[in-house]
């Protein structure tokens, strides 16, 4: 059975979502094999590209939703979700 | 000039072009360096080469643009590879582009070798403006048919006159 799901989360990191944040992020999403994409400004992309990640400039305070369907969709916007909590490591 | 980068627009009402950062007479179409940090010198040297940094920057802006590679590459995939660092010697942000016709190894994504560079250095204090740039980059090295033709330009006239079209498409969008 193919799951769906969504989450809103912010970019908290003070350089936004740049090269190596989208490298995590995309390599992240890869390790799931549902289909994972972010809805932003009226553009769907997909999280497992980090061409397409890089795309958005996602600013700090920038709030990017994510949507996740197939297995472990669930799992993997947890974990992703988790990730930008932490601010892909870059915290100050 | 700095205006037209980082002035008034909204973050998403302003979308980067190629002419607003890379600096086209230091566009290289053969670079002959076969490693990362030689071919990453060859760019930055090239900056220098045409007064966009000062010459007692280049050790040290080659030294962070390294510092950033060990945290991992910015071999982004499909052939293209985008080192960067933020330094204060520059109060706007820059760039140049090189090409290797045979491929350099730069531990990518995709393991694959890169042909494709752009280098970017900007100000500490303007991170809208790198990740700005590197939307356009990402964007337009989406198209593989511009990838193709950046790849066989034979000229820093031909690698221009590439990113002008590039530029001028986004117009009609």
């Amino acid at each position: 059975m193919a799951a769906f799901a969504s989450r809103t989360v912010v970019v908290k990191n003070p350089q936004g979502l740049h090269l190596r944040p989208a490298e995590l992020l995309a390599k992240l999403s890869q390790q799931y094999p549902c289909k994972i994409e972010i809805l932003h400004n009226n553009e769907r992309v997909d999280a497992k590209s980090i061409f397409a990640v890089v795309t958005l400039v996602a600013m700090q305070g920038t709030e990017l939703c994510f949507e996740a369907n197939g297995d472990n969709a669930e799992t993997a916007l947890e974990a992703i979700a988790k990730l930008f909590d932490e601010q892909f490591g870059e915290a100050e | 000039m700095d205006t037209t980068i980082h002035g008034s627009y909204s973050l998403e009402g302003f979308i980067m072009k190629f002419s607003d950062f890379v600096c086209y007479e230091a566009i290289n179409a053969n670079v002959t360096a076969t490693t990362k940090e030689a071919v990453i010198r060859e760019m930055v040297q090239s900056l220098l080469n045409v007064g966009k940094i000062p010459g007692g920057e280049v050790e040290g802006i080659l030294k962070a643009i390294m510092k950033r590679e060990e945290l991992g590459s910015t071999g982004i995939g499909r052939g293209v590879a985008v080192p960067h660092t933020k330094h204060p010697s520059v109060n706007k942000l820059i760039g140049t582009v090189a090409i290797s016709k045979q491929g350099i190894d730069f531990e990518s994504l995709d393991g694959e070798k890169v042909q494709l560079l752009f280098l970017l250095i900007s100000p500490p204090d303007r991170p809208g403006d790198h990740l700005r740039a590197l939307e356009n980059i990402s964007r337009q090295l989406r198209d593989d048919t511009f990838c193709k033709s950046l790849r066989m330009a034979k000229s820093p006239e031909e690698v221009k006159k590439l990113l002008d079209e590039a530029d001028a498409h986004q117009h009609t969008h």
